[in-house]
C-alpha cells in the first residue's frame, strides 16, 4: 500500500535525523579522543603514530593537580551544602506554609537564567569590600548559589512521589516529628537527595565563569585552570585532560541512570 | 491536600530550622545582585578599584557604536543558537519520549546530557580540534578534496554558533521531551483514526500541543546562550564578541568595574525582556490548550 510505504519512509527520515543529531553531539569528544593518543603535537587525522605521551603530561601537570585539589575541596563543601539547605527548603515548601514562600523560592531558582558572570561579579563586589576575595569560601559561596536550583527540583520531583499518607500512618501511631523525617520521610527521599547532591558536585566541579571571576591564583578550581592552559598551549594534554573528563563524568552519569532513573528526575518520561 | 498540613499534623515542626539556610542563601544571592546594580550607577575612577559618586553615564554610553553593536551580536547570536537548537533538538526529545527500547531510551538520554555537565571550557575545547584549520572537518574535506585550503571556521559567527548550539542541545531537549512526553497520545490516535496522515496528524495535534515547551525551550536556550563566556572567548578569539566577553575585559583588563556593572544590568534586563515576552505568549495558548 502506498500510505504505508511513505510511512515507512517517514519513519526512516525521522531515524536518520536522530542519528545525525546524535553523531553531532557525540563528534567533539570522539575527535577530542582521537587527538589525544596521537603521538605528535600537531593535530592530524588519523595519526601517523599512537602514544600515551599527554596523558602522563596531564596527569603530573602541576597547575592541573593543584586546580584538581581545590576544585574538590569547593564542589565538596558547595554540594554537600548546597544539598543540605536546598533539600530542607524544598521540604518546607512542599510540607509548610509560611510568609514569603514563592517569594525566596523564585529568588532561589533564579540563577538558573541570571548569566553566570553576573553572578560571580556581585559575590566578587561583594567579597572585596569584606575581606574575603582570594577565600575558599567565596568560591563555595558562589557554587551553592548555582547550584541550588537543580537540588530544588530534583528533591522536588521525590517529593511530589512521595505518599503523604505514610508519614500521617506514622504521626498518628505516636512517632515524634523527628522519627516521622528519620524513619519515613528521608528514606523515601534518597534517590531524590542522591541524585540532587550528584548533579550538585558534577555541576559545581565544572562551572566555570563564575568561577573565573570569583577565585584568583591560589584558589583556581580545575575549569579555570584548563581555561589558562588553553590559552596559552596548543598541545594535546588538553585533549588527554578531556577525555579523562568525559570518561568519568559519563560513568557517572551512566550510573546515576541505572541506579536512580535519570529520565524520572528530568521528568522526560513517555506516558 | 498537599502543601497544607493535614489534620493529623496541626505544627510545623522545625519549620524555622529548614527554612533559615534557603533564606540565607537567597540574600546572598539578592546581595550580589544588589552590588551589581549600586556599582552600574557608580563613577569609574581610572587607576582606582573603588568607585565614584552616583551617575547615569554608564547607562548613556551604552548606546556608544563599539557597546550597542556588541549588545546586537550578541542577541544575534543568542537567537541564532536558540534556533538552531530547537531545530535539532525536536526530532530528539521526540524520539526520547517515543522509542520503546529501553536501551536506545538509556543511550539517547546520556548522549544528550553528558555535555550538560562536561562544563564550558572541556567542550569548547573539543570544538577547536573539530573546527580548526588543521581541525578534524578541515582535514576530511582536504582529503576528500571537497576544497583545497581549509575553510574559516574559528573567528567566526558560524564556528562560535555551532559549538554553542552544542552546548544548548541539552537544555532544550530537557524541556521538550518534558512537554512532549505530557501530552496525551489518545489525541494522535484520535487524528489518526479519523484519517489524518502521520504528518498532519503532527503537525495539527502534535506541534500545537507542544508549542509551550517550544517557547520555553527557545526562551531558556536564549538566556543560556546570554551566559556562555568560554565558547565566544575561545572560538570567537576576540573577533567574535560577547557581553559575557566585554564584562570580564572591562573588569580584569580595564578594571572598570562600574561599566561591567552596567552591562550586566542591561543584559540581565534583556534576559528578563525575552523570558517575559515568551511567558506573554504563552499565556494564550495555555488558555487554547485542551487542559
Amino acid at each position: 500500500m502506498p500510505r504505508s510505504a511513505f510511512q515507512r519512509l517517514l519513519q526512516a527520515g525521522g531515524t536518520l535525523a536522530v542519528v545525525a543529531v546524535l553523531c553531532f553531539l557525540l563528534l567533539p569528544a570522539g575527535v577530542v579522543a582521537v587527538a589525544a593518543f596521537n603521538a605528535s603535537a600537531l593535530p592530524s587525522f588519523p595519526p601517523h603514530a599512537w602514544s600515551l605521551r599527554w596523558f602522563a603530561k596531564a596527569i603530573a601537570y602541576r597547575d592541573f593537580r593543584e586546580g584538581l585539589g581545590n576544585g574538590l575541596i569547593v564542589s565538596g563543601f558547595a554540594s554537600v551544602i548546597a544539598l543540605v539547605v536546598g533539600a530542607a527548603f524544598a521540604f518546607s515548601i512542599d510540607h509548610y506554609r509560611f510568609r514569603g514562600k514563592r517569594l525566596i523560592e523564585g529568588v532561589l531558582l533564579s540563577p538558573l537564567f541570571v548569566p553566570h558572570f553576573t553572578v560571580g561579579l556581585g559575590l566578587l563586589i561583594i567579597a572585596a569590600q569584606i575581606g574575603l576575595v582570594s577565600t575558599y569560601a567565596l568560591v563555595i559561596v558562589c557554587h551553592v548559589v548555582l547550584v541550588l536550583p537543580f537540588v530544588l527540583r530534583s528533591v522536588y520531583v521525590s517529593l511530589r512521589n512521595l505518599d503523604r499518607r505514610l508519614e500521617l500512618a506514622a504521626a498518628s501511631l505516636g512517632a515524634s516529628p523527628r522519627r516521622v523525617l528519620g524513619t519515613i520521610t528521608i528514606p523515601l527521599l534518597l534517590p531524590g537527595l542522591v541524585s540532587g547532591w550528584l548533579f550538585a558536585a558534577i555541576l559545581s566541579f565544572n562551572e566555570f565563569t563564575a568561577s573565573l571571576f570569583v577565585t584568583t591564583q591560589r584558589t583556581q578550581t580545575l575549569p579555570v585552570v584548563m581555561y589558562n592552559y588553553v590559552r596559552e598551549y596548543a598541545d594535546p594534554t588538553m585533549a588527554a585532560l578531556s577525555v579523562i573528563y568525559i570518561v568519568v563524568i559519563a560513568a557517572l552519569l551512566i550510573f546515576a541512570n541505572a541506579w536512580l532513573g535519570l529520565d524520572k528526575i528530568l521528568n522526560v518520561e513517555g506516558s | 491536600m498537599r502543601g497544607r498540613a493535614g489534620p493529623l499534623v496541626k505544627t510545623q515542626p522545625f519549620l524555622r530550622t529548614l527554612v533559615t539556610p534557603g533564606t540565607l542563601c537567597a540574600l546572598v544571592f539578592l546581595a550580589a545582585m544588589a552590588a551589581v546594580l549600586q556599582y552600574s550607577v557608580r563613577a569609574f575612577i581610572p587607576g582606582s578599584l573603588e568607585p565614584g559618586g552616583f551617575t547615569l553615564a554608564n547607562f548613556a554610553a551604552l548606546i556608544k557604536p563599539l557597546y550597542a553593536r556588541v549588545f546586537l551580536d550578541t542577541v544575534w547570536i543568542c537567537f541564532l543558537t536558540a534556533f538552531f537548537t530547537l531545530i535539532v533538538g525536536y526530532p530528539l526529545a521526540y524520539a526520547l519520549v517515543h522509542v520503546r527500547s529501553r536501551f536506545a531510551k538509556s543511550f539517547i538520554l546520556i548522549t544528550v546530557i553528558t555535555p550538560l555537565f562536561l562544563g564550558e571550557v572541556v567542550r569548547t575545547y573539543s570544538w577547536i580540534i573539530v573546527l580548526g584549520s588543521d581541525g578534524f572537518i578541515n582535514t576530511v574535506l582536504i582529503k576528500l578534496g571537497i576544497v583545497a585550503h581549509p575553510i574559516q571556521f574559528m573567528f567566526t559567527t558560524l564556528g562560535v554558533v555551532v559549538a554553542l548550539v552544542h552546548v544548548t542541545i541539552p537544555v532544550m531537549v530537557i524541556i521538550l521531551a518534558a512537554a512532549l512526553s505530557h501530552i496525551d497520545r489518545n489525541y494522535q490516535r484520535a487524528a489518526a483514526s479519523l484519517g489524518a496522515g502521520p504528518l498532519r496528524a503532527f503537525a495539527t495535534v502534535t506541534l500545537p500541543l507542544s508549542m509551550p515547551g517550544i517557547l520555553a525551550g527557545v526562551s531558556t536556550s536564549f538566556a543560556w546562550t546570554f551566559s556562555a563566556f568560554a565558547t565566544p572567548q575561545l572560538i570567537g578569539g576576540g573577533r567574535v564578541n560577547m557581553i559575557s566577553n566585554l564584562v570580564y575585559q572591562l573588569g580584569f583588563a580595564s578594571f572598570n568595574f562600574p561599566f561591567a556593572a552596567t552591562l550586566c544590568v542591561a543584559g540581565l534586563a534583556l534576559v528578563l525582556a525575552v523570558l517575559w515576552l515568551s511567558n506573554a505568549a504563552l499565556r494564550p495558548l495555555e488558555r487554547m490548550g485542551p487542559h
